[in-house]
């Protein structure tokens, strides 16, 4: 009984892992493009910024979420396994 | 109250549920959500009691603040008549970032308010309980379908659902309905899972910070001095620092699910 215990928690640790590794790693390209659009857009026409400030914090979220998504799928697995439950 | 750290994030984690099974409610989230709407609706509701034309108090101009905000971006992306959006925007965008805001109180206060009163477990946050986002997605998505009918009329949405992305023929009706399908419930998933996801996301790490005091308490029963002050001051850094970070998560969650709920209803005015 013990040994499945460790072998469902060690399989859902790694999922864990991959889960909010692979997500950040999306994420954090996906930030550093719009960051460096917003920049360089920024660079050429100064007079834009305010209008494309709002817009870069609205597309971040959009971009964060699925991220957070991951992590708080993670999180959930993390404290309270569904998995295990069915082991009884 | 939970006693050690491992019962501390699963005990957080309960929602006070009332009845079994299927048909059970989680009465903290229903609480909440009440609460906050109600409290919506007096703040608002008292400045535009209030207001008046000439020089506005601080409370006015702040209200004023926030329906301009909002009008701003509808405004942005559609042109219709915004008689019904505008005030549907404020509410969500409002109620969003009301229930978001809960996330900032001391994650032991309400537990500890509601341990008193009798509760063994009390959620503060509403938007962290997938039950609430969904509800508000789903509503969006129920305005969504009833102002496609509205804009095209009864035949030609259904027009729209059987020959919209790919074309009109006979042999297209089937994918074109699925893919039309897909597209609408995409909708309030993504939108309720976005919120959820980052709310309850958000509510673990300061659940994760807060296990902190188990180790800084252990140290002071132990005599452990430096174990202590370290322990306490990093709690107390760390949470100000998720906190803060946390304040741009709470307004920008609101203002994503408003825009979004307007963008999808200005869509679903959209002629193809």
């Amino acid at each position: 009984m013990e040994q499945y215990i460790a072998l469902i928690q060690g399989y859902t640790a790694l999922g864990l892992g991959i889960i909010i590794g692979l997500g950040a790693i999306g994420a954090c390209i996906g930030i550093g493009i719009m960051g460096a659009k917003f920049l360089e857009a920024a660079a050429r026409q100064p007079e834009l910024i305010p209008v494309l400030q709002g817009r870069m914090f609205l597309l971040a979220g959009l971009i964060d979420a699925a991220f957070l998504i991951g992590v708080a799928i993670a999180m959930f697995f993390a404290f309270a396994n569904p998995l295990l439950a069915s082991l009884g | 109250m939970a006693g050690s750290s491992s019962e501390y994030i699963p005990h957080h984690l309960t929602h006070l549920k009332v009845g079994e099974g299927f048909w059970s409610v989680h009465a903290d989230t229903l609480i909440m959500t009440s609460l906050l709407g109600i409290a919506f609706l007096w703040m608002f509701g008292s400045a535009a009691r209030k207001a008046t034309a000439g020089v506005p108090g601080k409370f006015q101009a702040f209200i004023e603040l926030v329906v301009e905000f909002v009008d701003g971006q509808i405004k942005e992306v559609f042109s219709g008549d915004r008689s019904f959006l505008a005030p549907l925007a404020l509410t969500i965008f409002v109620l969003v970032v009301f229930m978001n805001t809960m996330d900032l109180i001391p994650i032991d206060i309400p537990g500890m308010l509601a341990g008193a009163a009798g509760a063994h477990h009390w959620r503060v946050l509403p938007s962290a309980d997938a039950n609430t986002t969904f509800a508000m997605s789903i509503t969006v998505l129920l305005l969504v379908i009833y102002y496609s009918f509205k804009a095209k009329g009864v035949g030609g949405f259904t027009h729209e659902l059987f020959s919209a992305p790919f074309g009109n023929h006979p042999a297209l009706w089937l994918p074109n309905f699925a893919l039309n399908i897909v597209e609408l419930l995409a909708k309030p998933v993504s939108l309720a899972m976005r919120l959820f996801g980052n709310m309850y996301a958000g509510e673990l790490v300061f659940m994760l910070i807060a296990l902190l005091g188990f180790a800084w308490a252990g140290a002071l029963a132990d005599g452990n001095i430096l174990g202590f002050a370290l322990g306490f001051i990093g709690q107390v850094l760390l949470t100000a620092a998720w906190a803060i970070f946390h304040v741009l998560i709470i307004l920008l969650q609101g203002f994503i699910f408003m825009v979004l709920t307007i963008v999808y209803i200005s869509m679903a005015h959209e002629h193809h």
